[in-house]
């Protein structure tokens, strides 16, 4: 894994072995101050400050309507800003729209494309705009999300999913360094929705590029984003690290314990526990973690013998409270 | 700008509404003069308003040349219709498909895209005039030869054969200023909304008016009549007038071109300004 700065602290990160130490510094590629956009009286999204630093792969989370696809329709500039600007690897998109839009790529809600035409055809015409691509990108990009062997059909054609990848693959026919993928897994199957998350990491791992990423399922930004932030209402709640932000407090541990089904039962009677979750080798245990020594000490009483207590939080827990909280005020 | 040019082409001429017009016309011309043709000389006798009994006809006046006239007579008012199938949807096409949001989060400038946007506009209406006037006048003059024109505007006017040609080409190139006059009226339109039916509908709608205004004798419509565009739309009738008053051809031309200015000068202020919501 090349190395990527974590959180937003600034501090210089060093990692590798003796000869080939390097340095990353946090390296904003996105930048947005206090970017909103009123439509008529409402404001579909307000005081927005982003920043997306070099490698990151950020998660954009937020429910239906909280102004995910409004935000990135304003940073790939269909949609101009009411207030507050976007700058894109230093460049302001307001005074600068063609620079700033350089090295970016991406696709914004549904995948749409010409239906008349066949996929290498679109991507052709998608590379047109930016002086032409050689078909043998074409190719590639095809390849990489796995429809070469259908580039000559129609789109029309293609199912949801389909076209879901090729839009995957337009955004990233100009390699750019910048990837906004607005709700990506979204009409995806399992399967197809796993192929995306492997192929997100892959592109951030692999070919080093940044990934911003907007999705209402949190599993999804919990399982392939380094950053995150959370929008509500059409402001953004929260901001971090996604390691951070998780850590930030233990309201549920993970318990290794033999055996486990003792352990279960002590746990179910423990008064501070909320509620237990039964997995193969493990209990999820929700539980306030003042309490946990407390109930360390009770499966101790009870001779069950604890091999791990691991605090966790799940994005799913946080978003809910935060979506929550922000609905109480 | 080159690439974007070919870009749009590849979309416009991949489109099967952009054939719409080919085929109509592929079904109306040769019924028109396949009709005429059945007819004969008594077609003739009708043109020139029972003044055929006092002239002595020499020679054939019921040729190629006049059925191709008449033609031109007759589709004038409805080739901007089909006109308007393809330009409305320039623009509100690609909000209708979505595909919007693939072209304009691209890093070249939507005043680019519009003028390749325009200029295939423009080129659809030449190709489609050619096309018109290779198949009305190549028909025409197939089935009945060639021949002496009569025409029948202020007056009647007999035009030898060897003086037709040429007027049919200034014609035709006359015809396609106010098509492209119409074409961008209907591609403004284009840019307000996300399908084609309003550009059609409304480019049509400020035709049906100005014609109104154009050809009703009021008083009142007098003063507004010469600044009027749709006036101004039969400039290729004065290519049959001798000897061709080219001033006012050029007076024509200058109307439209302004008209055909303003309507892509309003194109570019709403599509530069858009926010794409499609
Ligand atoms: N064209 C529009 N006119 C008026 N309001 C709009 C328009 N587009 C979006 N909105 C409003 O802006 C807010 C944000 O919408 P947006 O599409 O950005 O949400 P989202 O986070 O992408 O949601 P989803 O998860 O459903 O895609 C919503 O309240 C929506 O009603
Ligand atoms: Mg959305």
């Amino acid at each position: 894994m090349p190395p990527r700065t974590s959180g937003s602290s600034g501090i210089l990160e060093c990692s590798g072995n003796l000869d080939t130490v390097s340095f990353s510094m946090p390296d904003p590629i996105l930048v947005t101050r206090k970017l909103g956009k009123r439509f008529g009286k409402r404001w579909a999204v307000r005081n927005v400050d982003l920043a997306v630093q070099r490698g990151d792969i950020f998660g954009f989370l937020g429910p239906n309507g909280a102004g995910k696809s409004t935000t990135i329709r304003m940073v790939l500039s269909l949609i101009r800003p009411t207030e507050g600007d976007v700058h894109l690897f230093g460049h302001s998109l307001r005074s600068e729209r063609s620079a700033a839009l350089r090295r970016v790529g991406g696709i914004v809600e549904r995948p749409d494309f010409y239906l008349y035409l066949s996929a290498i055809r679109n991507l052709e015409l998608v590379g047109a705009l930016t002086g032409g691509v050689h078909r043998h990108r074409i190719d590639e990009v095809l390849d990489l999300v796995g429809l070469l062997s259908r580039g000559r059909d129609l789109v029309k054609t293609y199912s949801h999913g389909m076209k879901q990848r090729l839009g995957i693959a337009q955004a990233l026919l100009t390699d750019p360094e910048l990837v906004v993928l607005d709700e990506p897994t979204n009409g995806l199957d399992p399967q197809g929705m796993k192929e995306v998350r492997e192929l997100i990491r892959s592109l951030a791992h692999d070919r080093q590029k940044t990934i911003i990423l907007s999705s209402h399922l949190l599993h999804e930004v919990e399982l392939v984003a380094n950053r995150m932030a959370i929008i509500h209402q059409g402001e953004l709640a929260v901001q971090g690290s996604v390691k951070e932000l998780l850590e930030g407090a233990g309201s549920a541990v993970m318990v290794g314990a033999s055996p486990l089904r003792t352990a279960a039962a002590v746990c179910r009677r423990h008064r501070a526990v909320r509620s237990v979750e039964v997995n193969e080798a493990d209990l999820r245990v929700a539980i306030d973690t003042k309490a946990v020594p407390h109930l360390v000490a009770s499966l101790v009483r009870a001779k069950v013998r604890v091999t791990m207590v691991r605090p966790v939080r799940s994005l799913e827990e946080y978003f809910l409270s935060i979506t929550e909280q922000a609905q109480g005020t | 700008m080159a690439r974007l040019f070919w870009a749009e082409l590849v979309k416009t001429f991949l489109k099967k509404r952009t054939y719409l017009g080919f085929l109509i016309a592929l079904v109306v011309v040769p019924l028109i003069e396949l009709a005429m043709a059945s007819e004969g000389e008594f077609f003739i006798r009708r043109v020139m308003r029972n003044l055929a009994n006092d002239f002595l006809i020499l020679g054939n006046l019921f040729n190629g040349w006049t059925v191709a006239y008449q033609v031109m007579n007759a589709l004038w008012i409805h080739v901007p219709l089909l006109i308007t199938f393809v330009a409305g949807d320039m623009l509100s096409g690609e909000a209708t498909a979505g595909t919007y949001r693939l072209m304009l989060i691209k890093p070249v400038s939507r005043t680019k895209i519009l003028l390749a946007k325009a200029l295939a506009t423009l080129l659809y209406v030449v190709v489609f005039i050619a096309f018109l006037a290779a198949l009305s006048v190549g028909l025409a003059l197939a089935l009945l030869g060639s021949g002496d024109l009569v025409v029948f505007q202020r007056g009647l006017l007999i035009l030898a054969e060897a003086d037709v040609a040429w007027r049919f080409m200034v014609a035709y190139l006359l015809a396609l200023a106010p098509m492209f006059t119409i074409a961008s009226i209907a591609f403004c339109f284009s840019s307000f909304v996300e399908n084609a039916i309003g550009p059609i509908v409304a480019t049509m709608g400020v035709i049906i008016v100005f014609t109104i205004i154009t050809v009703m004798s009021l008083e009142a419509f007098e003063a507004v009549r010469p600044y009027l565009f749709t006036t101004h739309m039969v400039v290729w009738q004065k290519a049959f007038e001798d000897p061709v008053n080219w001033h006012a051809i050029t007076a024509s031309l200058l109307n439209l071109a302004f008209y055909t200015g303003a309507a892509l000068l309003g194109a570019w202020a709403v599509f530069t300004r858009k926010d794409i919501l499609s």
